[in-house]
């Protein structure tokens, strides 16, 4: 039998420590890792960056011009000229597909971050503030939540007149609720922690603890929720212009496309089939992506609405 | 005696996104009836999961029991069909958790939760089941049973609810009960009264328990024999009496020294163990406890991890160290 | 329990007062009013100066705002929604023709899209991994996706033009004929329940997944209680607490998505009246149809709420 040695600290073999500590991973490596493990995100990922390029680049790729019509060529059927036929103005149905991207994007984008950055300003205030002035914009917010946001950006497009203008004020106003009672309820929960009672104790400005110290601790959702709201954005844009209230011809809109090609269904389907393939592909894109930030942001998100 | 339960060669793996996780690493004790057996060790020693694996109650995947035989009332557990296990579930084997606020389900009230034991096992109507469940719920000390029993487990205080878990636990009349942790969770005064029920419950019944904590104290006023379990093994196993006099294992010790204890002489300082348990993963041929160890010479380093050694009564230890009383 | 309704419905009502607010509003925000739009979009080309007029002192556009809006409301609480600005019919009985209609698609695709979504929700959770919950998961991501009005296209091109199996436009009351009733909802029911089943299964899958690793589920298995009855004893309720919640959304979502089918399939519901006045600048029918549907997302929302009181014990203590 050994003796025993009674407290000896030297002599200790490196390696009996290293496996001690857990291995550290790499926050951003890990986001990587988790937001590109499912295959549905990769694809949407794939698609949004292609359709930026797409946007960017359309004059280059679109084989003619979306806008030039060409009465002898009217309701092509697909040919190789004509990849998916040309419309009853003898339009390329391909190349107006291709500059549909930008309106799409336009739309998407724009309406989104300015309804995001509107709804989580009053949403952090709601939250923050409590008391009467929650009251107030919360009942607010579930008056303007009464209305189904694409009756809300019907009637308001119609106020406002036709027009790419109107379709993106309407929906800008119709995201608006959907973050304020987000930011809200986050922030409700983020009151809680401790580092905000310690900035309040030492005096930081309501403002500052309100956008410096709560809002980066609820960027997570905000984040995911952007993204997916992105798609909604461009489907209510889709359903207002197919309405006839949203973007007008000749505008290559693609809802507007699903709209005028609804006329000549049985003759020629795929001229409002197409672009509803690529208003749905485009939407699922951004979803996916969106439910990828989710898992890789704050798993314990997973799977909420 | 007779024996209750005899776990042989235990071993229940969980894979991580790191590696494989060896939770439970050939674990091998007994427990006669009607005996309380304490199960001693730090958070995440693999002390609940060798547990949960009795009843495979271990989420499956990513969890798998590897290996090992579980014999109670000489039938295997651990290859039971699963009809068979459930019928051994709550009426053979009861359990009560550590989670007073979790482990009652919230859309249920006491009433439906405690009397679906009673109808499954005990063939019960609903009405004797109610009675039945309402006299047990007197017997655990709820005040105005009756009335209560129709409430949600939300309506309870942590303590009250531990209280419906054990009748829960007793109200079929298990051979076996396991309390995992059943009294961390909770106050330092209610812990005491608690675990006196428990004990007290066990008693009047003859039940066997096996009390799985992380308080020696604990266990030495209640058990009769005592496992030490340290990275998913038994590091020493004993009496009572034979652990707290000549503890052989430096982490039992390490245990026992940092329990304050009443009538020590005044002076004397709790010494608290050095570092953190090791991580699961990957664990080194020799010795888990080595780098924590305030004994260790340089043969522990060469030596693999041994084997448990007798050393006389019913005391065994996992340490080549001949270290026993040194306290 | 009581309390918490009644807090919900004091607040459902404020939420009723703001809403008629804002249905007021919605007229008045036209630039000018509701008649000069008409007369300069096109469609009062025939009325002479003085039927404008006319027009305008039945609408009370006269009056100081705030008389406008009481004046409004008393009218619309006894059941007066005023008249066509157009066509000079009665707005509260041509709402009271179509709302059966409306609704009997729109209960329908609700309770599809909430029993179907559940089960397929559950299913998925509780295979997870199968291939069952591969099927389902897709399915549910193009669900939610796919634009109602473009799939109603795809339908009515295919199954209606293509096919011809069934019949691409219009309504009939079961009552009347029930089995042309039937044919005709099949795809408008469809199209209008995809999103409800989709996100409902969404939800209710990892609300599923969820519950099942609760330590209270591990509980249940302690107790020796089979699989059957853990899943509709402990574990549904609970899944559905959230499940229940997004209803709200989902009712909205139906309510205005009514309104794009029935465009498509030539419905005569109110989304199909709501369209067509959208587009031909008849703002007093907008007005009324706005104000019911919006009261019903309302209503429905504190129905959902009362609800979930009742599924979760909790509520009544918070």
């Amino acid at each position: 039998m050994t003796q025993p040695v009674i407290p000896q600290t030297e002599e200790m073999p490196a390696e009996v420590y290293i496996q001690e500590a857990l291995p550290r991973v790499n926050e951003f490596r890990r986001f990587v890792r988790v937001f590109f493990s499912r295959g549905v995100v990769r694809f949407g990922a794939a698609v949004i960056v292609l359709l930026v390029l797409t946007a960017i680049l359309a004059p280059v790729i679109a084989p003619y011009d979306p806008y030039e019509q060409n009465v002898t060529n009217i309701l092509q059927p697909v040919s190789r000229e004509h990849l998916l036929g040309t419309d009853s103005l003898g339009r390329d149905t391909f190349s107006r597909i291709i500059y549909g991207t930008r309106y799409a994007l336009l739309v998407g984008v724009v309406t989104v971050l300015i309804a995001a950055f509107i709804g989580s300003f009053f949403g952090i205030i709601a939250g923050y503030m409590g008391g009467w002035t929650q009251t107030i914009i919360m009942r607010l917010t579930d008056s303007v939540m009464a209305f189904p946001p694409i009756l809300l950006a019907l009637i308001l497009a119609a106020i406002m007149g036709s027009g790419i203008k109107g379709v993106m004020i309407a929906i800008t106003f119709a995201l608006v609720p959907g973050y304020v009672r987000l930011m809200c309820g986050q922030v409700l929960s983020a009151k809680e922690n401790e580092y905000v009672m310690a900035a309040d104790a030492i005096g930081v400005s309501h403002f500052q603890i309100m956008f410096r110290h709560i809002l980066p601790n609820c960027l997570s959702p905000l984040i995911v929720q952007i993204t997916m709201v992105m798609g909604i954005a461009i489907l209510t844009e889709a359903t207002l212009s197919f309405l006839g209230v949203g973007i007008m011809p000749p505008a290559a809109a693609w809802g507007a496309m699903v709209h005028d090609g609804y006329r000549y269904l049985i003759r020629r389907p795929i001229l409002s089939l197409a672009p509803g393939v690529a208003i749905m592909v485009v939407v699922f894109a951004f979803n996916m992506v969106g439910d990828g930030l989710r898992d890789a942001l704050d798993p314990r998100l997973r799977g909420t609405l | 005696m007779t024996m209750l339960l005899k776990v042989e060669d235990l071993k229940t793996e969980f894979k991580t996104e790191r590696g494989i996780v060896k939770a439970v690493d050939g674990v091998s004790y007994d427990v006669n009836e009607g005996e309380i057996i304490g199960l001693v060790g730090e958070s995440g020693c693999g002390k609940s999961v060798s547990q949960l694996s009795l009843l495979r109650l271990i989420p499956i995947p990513p969890g798998r029991i590897v290996d090992g035989r579980a014999f109670f009332e000489g039938e295997d557990l651990l290859c039971m069909k699963d009809e068979k296990i459930r019928s051994v579930r709550g009426r053979k084997i009861a359990m009560i958790f550590q989670e007073p606020m979790t482990s009652l389900n919230p859309a249920l009230t006491i009433c439906r939760q405690m009397t679906e034991m009673l109808e499954l096992h005990l063939k019960m109507d609903l009405k004797t089941a109610k009675e039945r469940s309402i006299e047990l719920l007197e017997k655990v000390g709820i005040p105005d049973a009756k009335r209560r029993i129709y409430d949600y487990p939300h309506q309870f205080s942590g303590g009250m609810r531990q209280r419906v878990m054990v009748a829960m636990a007793i109200s079929c009349n298990p051979k076996l009960i396991i309390a995992d942790e059943p009294t961390t969770a909770l106050d330092a005064t209610i812990q005491a009264q608690l675990l006196e029920l428990i004990n007290q419950m066990v008693q009047q019944s003859h039940t066997a328990m096996v009390l799985v904590t992380h308080n020696l104290g604990v266990v030495a006023r209640y058990a009769q024999r005592i496992n030490v379990m340290y990275a998913g093994r038994i590091v020493e196993a004993g009496t009572v009496d034979e652990i707290w006099e000549q503890p052989a294992h430096p982490y039992t010790i390490g245990l026992l020294q940092s329990v304050p204890k009443l009538g020590a002489q005044a002076g004397k300082k709790l010494v608290p163990i050095q570092g953190l348990p090791p991580n699961l993963i990957n664990l080194p041929p020799t010795c888990p406890f080595l780098p924590r160890c305030r004994y260790k010479s340089r043969e522990c380093y060469r030596e693999p991890w041994g084997e448990l050694r007798h050393l006389g009564g019913r005391h065994y230890v996992r340490c080549h160290l001949d270290i026993r009383g040194e306290l | 329990m009581t309390t918490y309704i009644l807090r919900r419905i004091v607040q459902s009502f404020v939420v009723v007062i703001f809403v008629t607010v804002m249905v007021f509003l919605v007229m008045r925000l036209l630039p000018g009013d509701p008649v000069l739009m008409l007369v300069t979009s096109g469609e009062l080309q025939e009325f002479t100066q003085e039927q404008i007029d006319a027009l305008r002192e039945e609408l009370g556009l006269t009056n100081p705002l705030y008389i406008q809006y009481v004046d409004w409301l008393r009218k619309a609480v006894s059941g007066d929604l005023g008249k066509s600005l157009l066509h000079r019919y009665d707005i509260a009985e041509e709402i009271k023709r179509r709302l059966p209609v409306s609704l009997h698609l729109g209960a329908f695709s609700f309770i599809i899209g909430i029993t179907v979504g559940s089960l397929l929700g559950a299913i998925s959770a509780l295979r997870r991994g199968k291939w069952v919950d591969m099927l389902v998961t897709v399915a549910a991501n193009i669900g939610i996706t796919a634009p109602p009005f473009w799939l109603g296209i795809l339908l009515i091109y295919i199954l209606g033009l293509y096919l011809g199996w069934l019949p691409i436009y219009g309504y009939t009351s079961p009552f009347v004929d029930f089995g042309k009733s039937m044919l005709q909802s099949i795809m408008p029911i469809f199209c209008m329940s995809l999103f409800p089943i989709a996100s409902t299964a969404r939800l209710m899958r990892s609300s599923v997944i969820e519950v099942i690793q609760q330590d209270y589920i591990r509980t249940a298995w302690s107790k020796g209680l089979n699989e059957k009855i853990i899943v509709i004893r402990h574990v549904l309720k609970n899944a559905l607490m959230p499940v229940v919640t997004m209803q709200g959304t989902v009712l909205r979502n139906i309510i205005g998505g009514s309104v794009v089918i029935e465009t498509v399939f030539f419905v005569p519901g109110m989304g199909l009246l709501l369209t067509n006045s959208i587009l031909a600048h008849d703002y007093t029918v907008v007005q009324g149809i706005i104000l019911i549907l919006a009261l019903a997302v309302v209503f429905s929302n504190l129905v959902i709420d009362i609800i979930y009181g009742w599924l979760d014990p909790r509520i009544q203590y918070e």
